[in-house]
C-alpha cells in the first residue's frame, strides 16, 4: 500500500474501528474448516434480505397504498400493482424479484434453521444467537404478513381479515386489540396504509437490527459445525484455532458459489414460474379485494400454513375460554417454543453425527410432521387424504407430536444413546 | 496458512475473471432498476403528441394548450403583430435565434413554420414561469411607453417580443422554446412530432 | 433437504384432491401474431362492451405485429389516443343493477381464473364453450361452468343457442345431484362448431397474452440470465476449489 493511502487509513482508523472491524469480523474471523451444504443458508438469507431491501425501495417509488376505487373501478392500490408489472420499465422484474424474494426468504430461513437442529447450533454458548434467530424469524413473520396485505387482492384481504381476527380471541381486551390493529371495524384504507407503514419503514428497522444482533453474537462466540465440537479449544502456536480458516477469503469465495447456486434456482422462478404454481402469487390474488364476497377457500401462503394448521388443530374450548383462543395461543407457542430449544435439549453432544436413534428417528418424524402440516394448513378442513382419510385428525395428530417433541426433549435427548465426539473436526 | 501469500498466475487469472463477469452481472442487475426510473408508459402517454385545431383561431388570437403538463401557447399574428417584430430585432438578444431553442424548420425571422402563427411553449426560460401576454402597444400595456407587444413574465420582470424572442438585459437567457410540431391539414397542427426524429 | 423430497414424495398423491371437480377442457392456446390479432378483434368487438381492461393501452398491441394505424382504424373504439388503456364508457353502477354484479375488469381475468384444476386459459376456454339457454335467469342463459353466472352468452351469434339437458339424481346421501349436459345448437350460428372452438381459442389466447404481456420477453431475458449464471457458478466454483487446495 503506498504511504499516503496508509496515512488516510491510519487517520480513519484513529477515528473509526475499520481495519479493526475488517479483521474481526473477515479476515482474521476464524470459522471452521469443515462447514458443508448446510452453511450457505445464512449468508444467503442475507443476500435475500438485501434483495428485498433493494427491491421494495423501487417498488415503493410507484406503489399507492390506497384503497379507494379508481375511474375503472378497481381499487388504486390493486391498480398501481398492474402499473408496476406493465407501465414501467423493469417494474414487472422488481415486483417479481420481490414476490419470489418473500417465499425464498421463508426457504432459506427454514432450512437455516434445520440446520441449527441438524448440528445443534442453538447449544451452549449460542443460545443467544437462537434466540435472536426466534425473534428474527417472528418479525419476518410479521414483515410477510403485512407486505401480503398491499397488492390488495382477494387473498391480501381475506387472509389479512382472518389473522387479525385472531387477535379477537384474546380474552378481555381482544376485540378492542383487533379494532385498534386494524384502524377501522373492517380490514380498509386505514388498515393498508399502516400496514405500508409498518412493511416498509418499521419491521424492516426492526429485522435489520436483530440480524446485526445475530451476527454480532455469532462472531463474539464463534461458528459452530457440523461436528459441533469448540474449535476454540484447540488453539495452534499463533493463537488462533487448528481447525479454523479465516473467514476471508476461504469462505467469502466458497458463499459466492452459494451464492450464484442460489441466484440459479431464484433466477428459473423469477423468469419461468414466478407464480410459483400458485403458491408464491396465488391465483385469487390477481382479483381486486371485495369486501362483501369471500373467495371459497381461504389459505395462507404457504410459509404460514404450518403454524396455520396449529391454529386449526385446536377445536376444543378448556378452562371457560373458547377454542379460537386456545388456537391463537397454539400458533403463538408453536413460534415461541423455538427459542427455549437452547434448555430443553439436554443431551451430552450437539451434532446429529453423533447422537442416537432416538432423536434421529424423533427429528425425522418432526421433519414429516412440519411438512404435513403444512401441507394440510394450504388445504379446507374438510381436505381428506385419497378421499378417505380425513385431514383434520392427521393434523391434530401431529400438532400433538409438534408440541411433544419440544416439551418431551429434556428426557429423551438426555437418555439418548450418544456416541463419543470427537477432540478435532472431521474431515 | 496465511491469507497474505503469493499469489500465483492461474488464482490472479481466476480472480479476475471472476471479478469481471460478477462485475457484468451487478451491470445488468441495475438495467431494470435504472429503467423503473426513466418515465412509464402512462407518463409517455401523458406526453404524447396533441392534435390542435386552430380554424376558430381569429388574428390576434392566442390559445393555449397543454402539451406534456406544459403550456403550448398558438398565436395568430396579424400585420402590424409581425411588422413590430423588425422593430424589436435590436432589441433583442438572440435576433437571428442562432441558439437551438427551435427546430431548425423554425430558425427564421418569424420563428414559426406559417408566417402569421406562431408555436411556443409558454415556460420563461429564466426559472419556468408562464409569461402572460402583454399584445397591447405602448404606454397602455403597462409595460413601457414604447412596448411593441409581446409577453412579461410576471416574476422576474424578463419582456419577450412576439416571436418569443428575449429582450436584451433581461434575467431570461434564451428565447421562448418552439416545440416540435407540424401541420396535418391546413388548420390542424400536431404539437410534440414533426415527422423528424 | 429431507422437508423437500417428503414434500415431493407426498405432493403428487395429495393431489388427487377432494371437493366439488370442475372439468376443464384444455385450452389449445397459441403465441402466434395471427392468433393473437384475431383474438384481439373479439376481444375488442365482443368483450370491450361491458368489460374494461383498464390496465392494457391500446399502443401495446403493436407488440402482437399490429401497426399504430390499424390499431387506430380497427380496434380503438372506446379511447381517442393510443397511449390510453381500455376503458369503457358504461357506468358501473348501472353496470351492477343490469347484471347483478359489475362485469370484472379483464386485464388479468387468465391469471385470476387458474386453480387445482387446470390454467386460467383451460377455465376460459371451457367457459366460453359452456353456455346453454334457461329461461329461468334473467338473462336466459346459464353455464355449466360458473352456475347461474349474470353474464349472457355474448358469442351466441357465433356459436348458435345450445340447449342442456338437466339429469338429477340421488347422490347417495339424501341429496340430489345435478349433471347438465349441454347439447348443440338445434340452429347453428355463423360459425361451425369447430370454427367456434378455434374462436374462443383465439381469444383466449389474447387474454392470456393481456394477462402478462411480457412474458415471451421474460422467458428470453430468463435463458440469458441463467446461462450466464452458470459460467459465473463454474468460474466461482474454480476460484473456490483454487483457493481452497491450501485447506486440509
Amino acid at each position: 500500500m503506498t504511504t499516503k493511502a496508509q496515512a488516510v487509513l491510519d487517520w480513519v482508523d484513529a477515528r473509526f474501528p475499520l481495519t479493526s472491524s475488517i479483521k474481526g469480523h473477515l479476515t482474521e474471523y476464524y470459522a471452521p474448516k469443515n462447514f458443508n451444504f448446510w452453511y450457505f443458508f445464512g449468508s444467503l438469507a442475507l443476500l435475500v434480505l438485501v434483495i428485498q431491501i433493494v427491491t421494495g425501495i423501487f417498488l415503493v417509488m410507484h406503489y399507492k397504498p390506497d384503497a379507494a376505487l379508481n375511474a375503472s373501478g378497481i381499487p388504486a392500490a390493486f391498480a398501481s400493482v398492474e402499473y408496476i408489472m406493465r407501465d414501467v420499465p423493469g417494474g414487472w422484474i422488481i415486483r417479481y424479484l420481490h414476490s419470489t424474494g418473500a417465499s425464498a426468504f421463508f426457504v432459506v430461513v427454514y432450512l437455516h434453521m434445520f440446520r441449527g437442529l441438524l448440528y445443534g447450533s442453538y447449544r451452549k454458548p449460542r443460545e443467544l444467537i437462537w434466540v435472536f434467530g426466534t425473534l428474527i424469524f417472528l418479525a419476518l413473520m410479521a414483515e410477510a404478513f403485512m407486505g401480503y396485505l398491499l397488492p390488495w387482492g382477494q387473498m391480501s384481504f381475506w387472509g389479512a381479515q382472518v389473522i387479525v381476527n385472531l387477535f379477537s380471541a384474546i380474552p378481555v381486551i381482544g376485540p378492542d386489540l383487533s379494532i385498534v390493529i386494524r384502524g377501522d371495524f373492517v380490514v380498509s384504507d386505514a388498515t393498508l396504509n399502516r400496514f405500508f407503514s409498518f412493511h416498509v419503514i418499521a419491521v424492516p428497522l426492526i429485522l435489520i437490527g436483530l440480524v446485526v444482533a445475530h451476527i454480532v453474537a455469532l462472531h463474539e462466540v464463534g461458528s459452530n459445525n457440523p461436528d459441533g465440537v469448540e474449535i476454540k479449544k484447540k488453539k495452534g502456536a499463533d493463537g488462533h484455532p487448528l481447525d479454523g480458516i479465516p473467514f476471508h477469503p476461504y469462505y467469502t469465495v466458497k458463499d459466492i458459489v452459494g451464492v450464484v447456486g442460489f441466484l440459479i434456482v431464484f433466477s428459473f422462478i423469477v423468469f419461468f414460474a414466478p407464480e410459483g404454481g400458485g403458491y408464491f402469487l396465488e391465483y385469487n390474488n390477481f382479483i381486486p379485494a371485495d369486501p362483501l364476497k369471500t373467495p371459497p377457500h381461504i389459505a395462507p401462503v404457504w410459509y404460514f400454513t404450518p403454524f396455520y394448521s396449529l391454529l386449526r388443530a385446536m377445536v376444543w374450548p378448556l378452562f371457560g375460554l373458547d377454542a379460537k383462543f386456545w388456537g391463537v395461543v397454539a400458533m403463538g407457542a408453536g413460534v415461541v417454543i423455538l427459542a427455549f430449544l437452547p434448555w430443553l435439549d439436554r443431551s451430552p453432544v450437539k451434532s446429529i453425527r453423533y447422537r442416537g436413534p432416538i432423536y434421529k428417528s424423533l427429528l425425522a418424524l418432526f421433519v414429516v410432521a412440519f411438512a404435513i402440516l403444512g401441507f394440510l394448513g394450504t388445504k379446507p378442513p374438510s381436505y381428506a387424504f385419497f378421499g378417505v382419510i380425513p385431514g383434520a385428525p392427521v393434523a391434530q395428530l401431529f400438532s400433538l407430536y409438534y408440541f411433544l417433541f419440544f416439551i418431551t426433549m429434556p428426557w429423551w435427548s438426555k437418555m439418548d444413546k450418544c456416541k463419543p465426539e470427537p477432540e478435532r473436526v472431521t474431515g | 496458512m496465511s491469507v497474505d501469500q503469493k499469489m500465483d498466475g492461474g488464482r490472479r487469472q481466476l480472480l479476475l475473471a471472476t471479478s469481471a463477469a460478477g462485475g457484468v452481472a451487478a451491470v445488468a442487475v441495475a438495467v431494470p432498476f435504472v429503467g423503473s426510473l426513466t418515465p412509464s408508459e402512462r407518463a409517455k402517454a401523458a406526453g404524447a403528441p396533441v392534435e390542435v385545431d386552430i380554424s376558430k383561431l381569429q388574428p390576434g388570437q392566442m390559445m393555449t394548450v397543454e402539451w406534456r403538463g406544459k403550456p403550448v401557447w398558438i398565436i395568430n399574428r396579424t400585420k402590424d403583430m409581425l411588422d413590430s417584430l423588425k422593430k424589436t430585432d435590436e432589441l433583442v438578444s438572440d435576433p437571428k435565434s442562432d441558439k437551438p431553442q427551435q427546430p431548425e424548420y423554425a430558425k427564421n425571422e418569424t420563428r414559426s413554420i406559417k408566417p402569421e402563427i406562431m408555436v411556443a411553449v409558454g415556460i420563461c426560460t429564466h426559472l419556468g414561469c408562464s409569461p402572460s401576454d402583454k399584445f397591447k402597444t405602448g404606454a397602455e400595456s403597462g409595460v413601457s411607453a414604447d412596448w411593441a407587444g409581446g409577453f412579461l413574465c410576471p416574476c422576474h420582470g424578463s419582456t419577450f417580443d412576439l416571436a418569443g424572442r428575449v429582450y436584451k438585459n433581461k434575467p431570461a437567457p434564451d428565447n421562448l422554446e418552439v416545440p416540435p410540431h407540424k401541420y396535418l391539414a391546413d388548420t390542424k397542427i400536431l404539437i410534440g412530432e414533426d415527422g423528424k426524429a | 433437504m429431507k422437508k423437500l423430497l417428503t414434500a415431493l414424495l407426498f405432493t403428487p398423491l395429495m393431489a388427487l384432491a377432494n371437493g366439488p371437480e370442475l372439468h376443464l377442457d384444455k385450452a389449445p392456446i397459441s403465441t402466434e401474431p395471427a392468433a393473437l390479432q384475431n383474438g384481439a378483434k373479439l376481444f375488442v368487438n365482443y368483450c370491450l362492451n361491458c368489460h374494461g381492461a383498464s390496465y392494457m393501452r391500446y399502443n401495446r398491441l403493436q407488440q402482437i405485429g399490429l401497426s399504430e394505424q390499424m390499431i387506430k382504424d380497427n380496434l380503438m373504439f372506446t379511447a381517442d389516443k393510443i397511449g390510453e388503456p381500455m376503458r369503457i364508457a358504461m357506468q358501473r353502477d348501472e353496470a351492477k343493477a343490469w347484471f347483478g354484479a359489475a362485469p370484472p375488469d379483464l386485464t388479468v381475468i387468465s391469471r385470476s381464473r387458474a386453480s387445482e384444476f387446470g390454467s386460467g386459459a383451460d377455465w376460459l376456454y371451457t367457459y366460453l364453450r359452456s353456455f346453454y339457454r334457461d329461461d329461468a335467469r334473467p338473462t336466459g342463459w346459464n353455464n355449466k361452468v360458473f352456475e347461474n353466472v349474470g353474464m349472457p352468452h355474448v358469442l351466441y351469434e357465433l356459436q348458435g343457442e345450445p340447449t342442456a339437458k338437466i339429469n338429477e339424481h340421488d347422490d347417495g346421501h339424501g341429496g340430489k345431484s345435478k349433471e347438465i349436459e349441454i347439447e348443440a345448437p338445434a340452429k347453428p350460428g355463423k360459425m361451425t362448431a369447430e370454427e367456434y372452438d378455434h374462436a374462443v381459442a383465439d381469444l383466449v389466447s389474447y387474454l392470456v397474452w393481456m394477462g402478462e404481456p411480457m412474458a415471451e420477453t421474460r422467458k428470453s431475458i430468463g435463458t440469458a440470465v441463467i446461462a450466464f449464471l452458470g459460467l459465473l457458478f463454474v468460474l466461482s466454483y474454480l476460484l473456490k476449489k483454487n483457493y481452497w487446495r491450501d485447506v486440509h
